[in-house]
Formats: structure tokens, sequence, C-alpha cells
């Protein structure tokens, strides 16, 4: 708890010192999300409503072939047989399927860019605008990025030295044209697409996402990183995400996403599977501040993703970390399926809510090869009159001899209008299996603020370090830029309140 | 200096100071002692600025500027420490980090460098070592399962580390074995100087032996009513409370604080 803290600047921006503790809270719950904007750029989009002939059209504007149409179309027929899933702990309104675009692309550049320059420059800006100069990041972070705009990849770097070792890392889109014998070989088996309601949407109707495939023994020499953002009005966004390891193969991938302010509550359900094969490692991490609504709740993002790794081989291992502040609503539950023997899942999550946001969020741990072992860190922070659900399944099947979890699922309250709710679930099917559970809830109390400010700290930048504090194991987890970002990422979303 | 005037303040509607009057001079050590409940705690929440303490009538002038229209963080920035009675614990949050934040956001509002993390731990093991703690509490949670002495130390390490202009110690001694109150009272006479005053609250003379107050008031319900000499707290210790409350009070009078 030492030497992570001191690299890790809790300091937010400065705001109006307020005069008391009390005060303070509220100030700082009052602050209002800074990525709200929106670039204009001409779309070239579906008419709004979901029909077989729209998925046709999908598949023919991106050229697919006949299999992946078919599939689509296969589960679209599952999806219209099906209902939401109605037990999570969120309220919206229904959600009117017909009305919504189901496919949008930059009009500018039909095929593509090649590279950087012929990026739009309006894109380029709006991703200044966040703080994500993209060629400086890649160069300066050594990253590779694969920027997703609305539905299409704009941008894609480092590619030539990836390609050196034999890595696949492009568009979804791009991977079904170049490696359409990969993407049939994998698409799916991690995620059926009749697993639920959004993923068998997402399904019928991906636009795109990401595709990576690291050959035998290989270690990804960089981080992979993607930079998802939701722009054209009404557009929903379903992504696919697909990343292989082969034997003995690792790679780590960040995701990180933010949206512009806007109106209408837009549906984001993004389906990413992983496969491990033996001895490979993945880890996937995750940093998530879509607009969550005003302060009322109003014209935020509802994300609903189905997250799921495959530890295939044996001695493999699947990590996923994710720091979730934004969305109104965040239904999400990254799973790990432990079949190889000696296989290895974690899950490390920080869940934030502020305002009116609800987060129904947890992991699923299956094991079924011998000698498993699974970790759940959970961090669950609720502010204003944020809801946040933690729910957790570890399933021990008859097979899974010797299987091994440690579950630990904390709540931090911040003010006394928010809630935190726990539901884990446990079904162990062999004897031998070890299965801890523990469980904490605290709350920032005005006495700490005060002892704080007494001490010359401000209030914000006393409920920031607790809350970092909280967060510290998960933060942990991070690639260390990313564990910056995130922690202001967390200053900004109870101002934002944790460093 | 700091001038109390008349000052009334109540919690959750209950009235606890009644019109107090207090002034210390710069670099001057006043000690106040009173029965339990007498509002002594209160006084020193109301100077560091908590909020549940309404202040309904009275002033308080520090050095020409009005305290209690500032901001707490600001008293604090601006040299006003507490050593609390009862010192928070403040989970996840090593001890270092926020001494390191506290140390620098009184730096900065001094126009002073901010301490890089090697200038502050070169500091603050040095303070550590002279109050007697061991560099671990660095790297445990502020005031996480500390014994009720090491809260005290780690209180007297923070005023030692922020160099406050005010100090006010709020029963420091308390549950200390006579050997951290050694520590304790060298580290504040350590800090004595000219521009520095200090109010000290205790329920024991001992204390005064080891730092020798310049004044010494008592307080009975919310109210200076009784000022002296360091010879007060020796007949309060001989003699009780009992005694001061059959007198007429001579309160404000006594309190406007010639010195002794
Ligand atoms: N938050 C509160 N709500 C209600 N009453 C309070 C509150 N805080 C203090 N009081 C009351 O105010 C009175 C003065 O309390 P204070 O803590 O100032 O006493 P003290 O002189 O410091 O006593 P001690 O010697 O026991 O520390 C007490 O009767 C106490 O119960
Ligand atoms: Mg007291």
């Amino acid at each position: 708890m030492n030497a992570q803290t001191s690299t890790l600047d809790p300091k937010l921006d400065p705001a109006p010192a307020p005069a008391s503790s009390d005060d303070a809270i509220g100030a700082f719950l009052q602050q209002e999300y800074t990525a709200g904007f929106e670039t204009v750029m001409e779309s070239d989009s579906l008419p709004k409503g979901l029909s077989e002939d729209v998925i046709r059209q999908i598949s023919a504007r991106k050229g697919e072939p006949e299999f992946l149409l078919e599939w689509r179309l296969e589960s679209y027929r599952r999806w219209l047989t099906m209902t939401p899933p109605k037990w999570a702990a969120v309220q919206f309104p229904p959600i009117d399927f017909q009305d919504i675009v189901y496919y949008s692309a930059p009009k500018s550049k039909k095929d593509g860019p090649k590279s950087l320059d012929e990026v739009d420059p309006e894109l380029l800006r709006t991703f200044e605008k966040l703080g994500v100069p993209l060629h400086e990041r890649a160069r300066l972070a050594g990253v590779a990025v694969d920027a997703v705009f609305d539905s299409v990849s704009v941008a894609t770097t480092f590619k030539k030295e990836l390609g050196e070792h034999g890595i696949i890392f492009c568009s979804f889109s791009e991977a079904v044209k170049t490696h359409p014998e990969l993407v049939r070989k994998y698409l799916g088996t991690v995620v059926p697409p009749a697993d639920n309601f959004y993923s068998a949407l997402n399904s019928a109707v991906f636009s795109d996402g990401s595709f990576v495939f690291i050959p035998k023994g290989v270690k990804c020499p960089m981080e992979l990183s993607t930079y998802f953002r939701i722009n054209a009005r009404d557009t929903g966004q379903f992504e696919r995400t697909l990343i292989i390891a082969e034997e003995g193969a690792s790679v780590s991938y960040l995701e990180g996403c933010t949206a512009p302010m806007r109106d209408e509550n837009q549906l984001h359900a993004a389906v990413v599977e992983l496969i491990a094969l033996d001895d490979a490692k993945i880890k996937y991490s995750t940093v998530q501040n879509w607009y969550p609504g005003d302060k009322d709740g109003v014209g935020g993002i509802y994300n609903f993703v189905t997250k799921r790794g495959d530890c295939r081989g044996a001695r493999s291992h699947i990590s996923w970390t994710q720091v979730e502040t934004g969305s109104a609503i965040t239904w999400k539950y990254p799973s790990v399926i432990l079949r190889g023997d000696d296989s290895v899942g974690d899950f490390y999550s920080v869940a934030l809510t502020n305002h009116r946001q609800q987060a129904d969020t947890g992991t699923k741990m299956i094991h079924m090869g011998r000698n498993t072992r699974s970790t759940i860190l959970s961090k669950g922070i609720s502010a204003g009159r944020g809801s946040n659900t933690f729910r957790g399944l570890v399933k021990v099947t008859p097979r899974a001899e010797g299987a091994r979890n440690y579950t630990q699922c904390d709540s931090l309250l911040v003010g006394d209008r928010c809630a935190a709710h726990t539901f884990p679930t446990i079904e162990v099917r062999h004897p031998s299996a070890h299965v801890e559970h523990e469980a904490t809830t605290s709350r920032i109390g005005e006495d700490q603020l005060f002892y704080a400010m007494q001490r010359g700290i401000s209030a914000e930048d006393a409920v920031s370090m607790i809350v970092n504090g909280f967060c510290r194991e998960v933060f942990k987890e991070l690639p260390m830029e990313f564990a910056v970002e995130a922690q202001k990422l967390l200053g900004v979303s109870l101002e934002g309140s944790v460093g | 200096m700091l001038n109390i005037r008349n000052l009334h303040a109540s919690v959750e509607g209950k009235r606890i100071l009644n019109g107090l009057n207090l002034e210390v001079k710069s670099g001057e050590v006043h000690a106040i002692m009173g029965p339990n409940g007498s509002g002594k705690s209160t006084l020193a929440q109301v100077l560091a600025g908590r909020e549940a303490f309404e202040v309904t009538e009275g002033s308080v002038d520090w050095d020409g500027v009005d305290l209690l229209a500032m901001p707490t963080e600001e008293r604090a920035r601006a040299g006003l420490f507490l050593a609390f009675q009862y010192p928070v614990e403040i989970p996840g949050v090593s001890n270092a980090y926020f001494l390191k934040a506290a140390v620098n956001a009184i730096r900065r509002q001094r126009g002073l460098d901010e301490y890089d993390a090697m200038d502050f731990l070169a500091r603050v093991k040095a303070e550590m070592k002279a109050v007697g703690m061991k560099e671990e509490f660095l790297y445990r949670s502020v005031n996480e399962g500390f014994s009720g002495g090491e809260k005290k130390r780690n209180e007297i390490l923070q005023m030692a580390l922020l160099e406050p202009r005010l100090a006010v110690l709020d029963e420091t001694d308390s549950g200390l074995d006579i050997d951290a109150l050694k520590i304790v009272a060298e580290g504040v006479n350590r800090l004595r100087s000219p521009e520095r005053s200090m109010i000290v609250i205790t329920h024991y003379q001992r204390l005064l032996d080891y730092i020798v107050p310049d004044q010494v008031h008592v307080l009975s319900e919310g109210r200076v009513v009784r000022s002296g000499g360091r010879e007060l707290a020796l007949e309060l210790e001989e003699h009780g409370y009992g005694w001061i409350k059959t007198e007429p009070a001579p309160a404000a009078a006594g309190a406007q604080g010639a010195r002794p």
C-alpha cells in the first residue's frame, strides 16, 4: 500500500473550497461529466429498425462471406424468440428495438484510412478533447491503438511490428476479410448467440470491434489498446471482440471508452470472447466512462455486455480487470470458464455509481478442470443516489477436483442516499473444492473528511484518497498508464471522488 | 494572536458554549481544564471549523482575520492545527500518503516547493524518530488499529510536520504512558516559539510539569470561569472542580487574560 500510492497522483482539478465537509460531499457529487460534446460528421447510416433485410444489408455493406450472413440470420431468429432479462437490479423503460439504427459508418472514408494522416481531422480532434492524442499516445506509450469510431475502425497503428511476430490485431471486419477461417473457427464458441437476449442481438447485428490472434509461443511485445466511442445519434453500438491466444502465447489488451453527452438513452450491447489454449495467458483490462446521464439520470448509456473467457487449455490463465464509472445502467458479468486442468481465472473490478447510475455487475467462475483456481476481487462505490449490485457465481462441477476460489467483495458508500447490494452464489459439486468468501461495507464519514480538512487537505482530495485507497488492490492489476487514467476517472466521476 | 469574544455555540440545538472569552498572545501557551462535558472539545472543534457546531454569537479574531469566516481547510493551511482527542481512522489510506498530502497542502499555501517523495521521506523519518514512532507506521492506514498512545503520537508527528502557528491539543496526554507523555511534551516544547501560540486541553496538571503554561483557564458550562497561572492547576488537582462552581463566576473579566 506504500509504493504504489506514491506513483498514483490523487490530485483533482481545483474546485471552490467548500466550507463544510457535508457541503463538500454535496458539491463534489454535483460535478458533471466533462466529456460531453458531439462531433459533427456525416454518417452513412441504415434507417432505424431491425429485420432480416437490415441484417442482409449490414452484411452486404461489410462484404461478408456467406457463412457469416447465415450466422447473423440464425442469431436473429433466435433473438426473436427471446425476451430481455428481468432479474437484474436495474430499472429503465422498455427499449424499442425498432427505434435503433443498427449500422452507421463515417461517410468520408468508405474504405477506411490506411494511416493516421487519412483519418478525419474532426475525429482526431475528438480524441484530443478526450485526452487521447492517438499518435502521441501510441508513440510515447508504445501502445498499438485500434480506434473504433461509431461502427467502423478508423485507425490502426503498429500493425507492421505486430505482423512480424505473426500477431493479428485488426478490426473485426478486416479479420472477416483477411482471416475468415479463424473467425469461423472461434466466433461464438465462448458466447453462443443464444446465450442471452443481448448476445443474440449482438450476434445478429454486430457492427465492428477488435480481433486479436497471438500465435503459438508468442508473447505480444506491446499492450494492445482500443478506444471506443459512441457518436452518431440514436446509434446502438454492437461491438464484437474476439481474442485468441494459442499454446504458450500471451497478451495484454486494454479497452477504454468515453462518449459525448446526448439526450436519448443509447443501447450498447457488446460481446467479448477470449480463448486461451494450453499455457496461454490473456489479460483484459477495461476503463469504461460512458456518459452516465445527467443528475437525474436522463440521457445515459445503457451498457449490456456479455464478456466471457474460455480457459480452454491446461494451465491457461484469463484475467479480467475493469474500472466502471460510466453508463446510466451497466449490466455486465465478465466470466471465466476454467475448462483446462490447472487453469486460472481472475476478476478484479471497481464499479462506481453516482447520481442515479445503476450498476448490476459481477462475474462467474465456472470450474470444470482439475485444480483450477479463481480469484474475485470486487470494489463497489456508491455515491449520490447511485445503486451498485454485485452478483457473483462460483460453480464447481463434479469433475473439478481440487478447485479453489477466493472472493472478496467490498462496498464503499459516499453519503447516505446510495445503495449497495451483494448476491454471491456458490454451487459446489466436488467435496475437495475450497471456496472462501469475504464481504465488507463501509461509509466515508463526515469525521474522516473533517480530519483530512483539518490537515489542509480539501474534501475532494480526501474523498479521492479514500476511494483510491479502497480500490488500490484492483488498480494494482491495471497496466501503469491505465491505472493513472483510472484514478483520474474516479476523480472526475465523483466530482468526481478515488487516487 | 487569538482573540475569542463572547463565543456561543450549539450542536443539534443544544447550547454548549455560552459566552466564552479567551485571548492567547503570540508565543504563549495556555492550558484549558474543566470537568467532562464542559465544552473543551467543542471549543477546539469550533476553532478548527467543524460544521456540526453552529456558532450563534461572538467572534474569533486571529491576527486580524475573522477565523469563523474561513473554510476548515483554509484555517489548517493558514497554520491552525488541532490534535484530536479521538484521532480518526482512515482505512485504505497510508499514513505516508496522508501526511505527504497534508504537508504539501500547507507548503503550497506558504509558497514553498512541494516535497517530492524523497524529501518527504527524509523529513518524516526524522520527525518520527523524535516522537519515537517506528517507520512501519508510515505504511499502515491512517490511525487504523493504532493503540491509543500510538494515535496520540501520530497527532504530535503531524503537528511537528505541519509547524502550525496556532496549535490546539485536545487531551493529547490522555492515555499516554509516562515516557510517551514526555515525548509529547518535548514535541510541544520544541515547537514553542515567539510566533506560535498553543492551547493545551488537559485533565492532568502533571502535563503542565512538562509543558509550563503561561496561563491556565477553567471551563465550566461553556464559559471560562477562572483564569490564573500555573498554580491554578495545582489548586484544581487538590480540590477538584467543586469549589469553582460554588464561587461566583468571574468569567469574562478573569479571562480577559492579564498575564500572571
Ligand atoms: N454532536 C453532539 N451532539 C449532541 N451533544 C454533543 C455533541 N457533541 C458534544 N455534545 C455535548 O456537548 C457537551 C460538551 O462536550 P465536549 O466534548 O465539548 O466536552 P469536553 O469538555 O471536551 O469533555 P471531556 O473532558 O469529557 O472531553 C457534552 O455535554 C456533550 O455531550
Ligand atoms: Mg473533550
